[in-house]
């Protein structure tokens, strides 16, 4: 089972290297990774997609808190949350494909952000299955480079 | 009060009751050297880094206080790897302190630079390296108290040269609080009562005892639960000391060369009560087929090592001694109404069967010395009182099945890593503990040549610490798996070429015997015993002898090789 797991961490140099360590050591697999400072000063939120049955999980949960430099850890698949993840794409646009390119871009909610006389940078933001059906339909016009932040998630907030 | 980060670093040891550092001293290092003879901490010069680090392990050990070891950046900071991955593999309190290039080349390739903090990020509890010596008491306080607290372990904090020299004001924490560390150490209550509903049901219990009880100081706990509800019990390697080996209830160790009783009961049992344990491979031989019949009820103050390898049914996450404390309140009231538990008479009469039917034992043959006879000479020769500690291998076997513990603490012996070359240096570190302590490091031939150079440092030092080689002229361990599963294939097992112990003892101003008749042994041992000096005993004994019983790797528990 894909798991989204949220890590308040201290933000300090090796923290980064504490958590990708514990998972190449113990042989966990780290899908995407995603790290950026909170607004608290001095706490960083690491995201961090992973695979594994519950037994596995459950281990990888509480190796990270039982890290030092950890203060929460949050199994963001078992409550419901909201996630997205951002992906920019460099897609080969000479003539005729232009077009249609256009067309899926507008069909998908992506923007152009970069626009050049034979290819296009596009930018998309979804969930997972989002960005994987817009890379089928645009691998037939040729994508030539990709770039992917890692998904990002929240819990969403009470329901009625 | 301005001190230099070297005088920072000694007063704060001062002030956390270090009186003995293990170390060995380097460019990095020379700051804090400098200073050192200004504070009241004595300092044991090693000859070899490794040395220092299993030197603090063992003083740690036998203490129950946290070790220190210092030494110099690059190739002193790398000996010491070893020494923190046995150190971390058996939760040992040390903290370690390493010297480091200046801040301004870290990172250049400096010389005797290397990135200690990124090499043992998964063998430390945690670890730190201090760019301001503004930080550095604070970093020292929290070393301390990471350490010591929950479960222990290894910390290591790397010092640049630089901020050895710096000079800042000196304020030392009292006491320390981590937003980020809060370890659990009172168990939860509603999960005690249910271990004692349990317990009023059990009619096969057994408690599985590990390290976790004695780095919690919880063996009265233990001994009183189990004597009071006469429930039999086993231990890990690391477990040993923590139940009277000579009480009626005690089944041995169990494992891959536990003994046939306490492998039986185990998957016997209708409940086991896991203390401090946490159901290492070589502890549950083939996980599929252990322990079917039980509960299992599991207390570690780690919760990682719950539901690890074994899946539990009551999970407790606390501190072994609180645990038993609330456990054994909790019985009080039941006890007096005579509900705690039903009789387990027809299950010890069981377990005595088991006990009886195969006590640990081995063949008295031939004229050879025998090498568990060493070890009960050397029972006998003590009453049990004395600190032992091994190397790795058969020896280390042997002095676990055939020398009985009473107190925990007696004990000392790498049993996470298995690291050759662990005992002798322990046994120093476990000496400057307890100076009028008899310390034995029951040796192989191959482990002690891998620590032998610290004769120098125990003889200087006038550590009357006794060596007592099992010498059968193999790594004899590995050559008995060669037997028994590589169709006796000895490669690489025969040491052919041996020093002459006798010899190298007095080279380095030890005492050195060698022993190779059986009716000898008694003697010899207790001669050396009574000698002040440090000792060697070199005892030839039978070469192919093999430590039994054996579960084979990843066999079930009760599939065990017999005398
Ligand atoms: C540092 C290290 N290297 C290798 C091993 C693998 N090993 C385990 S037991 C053993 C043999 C030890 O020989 P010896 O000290 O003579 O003990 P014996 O088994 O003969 O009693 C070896 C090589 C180890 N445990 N540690
Ligand atoms: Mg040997």
């Amino acid at each position: 089972m894909r798991h989204i797991i949220s890590i308040l961490v201290e933000n300090e140099p090796g923290v980064l290297s504490r958590v990708a360590g514990l998972f190449s050591g113990r042989g966990f697999n780290i899908e995407t990774l995603n790290v950026a400072p909170t607004l608290t000063p001095g706490l960083s939120i690491m995201t961090i997609t992973t695979h594994g049955d519950e037994q596995i999980i459950e281990q990888i949960i509480k190796q990270l808190r039982k890290l030092v430099t950890t203060l929460k850890v949050v199994d963001l698949s078992e409550a419901s949350s909201v996630e997205r993840e951002m992906m920019l794409l460099r897609v080969d646009a000479e003539g005729t494909k232009r077009a249609e390119i256009l067309r899926i871009v507008d069909i998908f909610r992506c923007k152009v952000v970069d626009v050049s006389p034979d290819e296009l940078i596009i930018e998309v933001t979804g969930e997972q299955g989002k960005l994987t059906a817009l890379i089928n339909l645009l691998q037939r016009y040729g994508i030539k480079e990709v770039a992917r932040t890692g998904a990002v998630a929240l819990r969403r907030g009470m329901q009625g | 009060m301005e001190l230099s980060g070297a005088q920072i670093l000694l007063e704060s040891l001062r002030r956390e009751g270090v009186d003995v550092v293990f170390g060995f001293p380097g460019g990095a290092v020379i700051d804090i050297y400098h200073q050192l003879p200004n504070y009241p901490i004595k300092h044991v010069l090693v000859r070899h880094e490794q040395g220092a680090i299993h030197a603090a392990d063992g003083y740690a050990r036998a203490s129950g206080k946290v070790g220190v070891c210092l030494v110099t950046s690059g190739p002193g900071a790398t000996n010491t790897v070893t020494g923190i991955a046995t150190a971390y593999m058996d939760s040992i309190p040390v903290v370690i302190f390493t010297g480091q290039v200046p801040t301004p080349l870290i990172g250049n390739d400096a010389f005797q630079e290397v990135d200690i903090v990124g090499i043992t990020r998964s063998c430390t509890k945690h670890n730190y390296l201090v760019k301001d010596v503004t930080k550095l008491a604070h970093t020292i306080k929290e070393a301390f108290y990471l350490a010591s607290s929950g479960r222990p372990g290894p910390v290591l904090v790397d010092i640049p040269k630089d901020v050895q020299q710096a000079v800042t004001e000196y304020k030392y924490p009292k006491t320390i609080k981590m937003r980020s560390y809060n370890p659990t150490i009172e168990p939860n209550i509603k999960q005690v009562r249910k271990v004692a509903d349990l317990i009023a049901k059990a009619k096969k219990p057994i408690i599985y005892a590990g390290g976790g009880v004695i780095s919690s100081n919880a063996h009265e706990e233990l001994i009183w639960l189990a004597r009071t509800l006469k429930i039999p019990v086993t231990a890990t390697l690391m477990g040993l000391g923590c139940f009277p080996g000579d009480d009626p209830l005690w089944l041995g160790m169990l494992g891959m060369h536990g003994t046939f009783a306490a492998n039986h009961a185990i998957n016997n049992a209708d409940l086991i009560l896991a203390i401090g344990s946490r159901f290492d491979d070589r502890v549950t031989g083939k996980i599929s087929e252990f322990a079917k019949k039980a509960t299992i009820v599991h207390i570690d103050v780690d919760p990682t090592s719950i539901q690890k390898n074994v899946l539990v049914h009551v999970p407790v996450v606390s501190d072994c001694r609180a645990f038993l404390l609330a456990l054994n309140r909790e019985l009080a009231p039941r006890l007096d109404e005579g509900t705690a538990s039903p009789s387990h008479d027809k299950w010890l009469t069981q377990v005595g069967e088991w006990a009886s039917e195969h006590p640990v034992t081995y063949s008295h043959e031939g004229t050879a010395i025998k090498p568990q006879a060493v070890v009960e000479t050397i029972y006998r020769l003590t009453g049990g009182k004395a600190i032992i500690t091994t190397e790795v291998g058969q020896n280390q076997m042997w002095a676990a099945q055939f020398f009985r513990y009473h107190t925990p603490r007696t004990f000392l012996s790498s049993g996470g890593l298995g690291t050759m070359g662990y005992g002798f240096p322990a046994a120093i570190g476990a000496q400057m503990a307890f100076p009028d302590k008899l310390v034995i490091d029951i040796a192989g031939d191959g482990s002690i040549q891998m620590c032998i150079q610290e004769l120098a440092t125990a003889v200087c030092y006038g550590l009357p610490v006794k060596i007592v080689i099992l010498n059968n002229g193999y790594l004899g361990m590995v050559r008995q798996w060669q037997e028994l599963f590589y169709a006796k294939n000895y490669c690489a097992t025969c040491l052919e070429v041996a020093p002459d112990f006798v010899k190298l003892a007095e080279a380095y101003g030890a005492a050195g015997y060698r022993v190779t008749d059986p009716s000898e042994v008694e003697k010899t041992l207790k001669e050396a015993f009574a000698l002040p000096r440090t000792v060697i005993v070199d005892i030839v004994v039978d070469r192919e002898e093999n430590v039994y019983p054996m579960v084979p790797a990843g066999k079930p528990l009760t599939e065990m090789l017999l005398v």
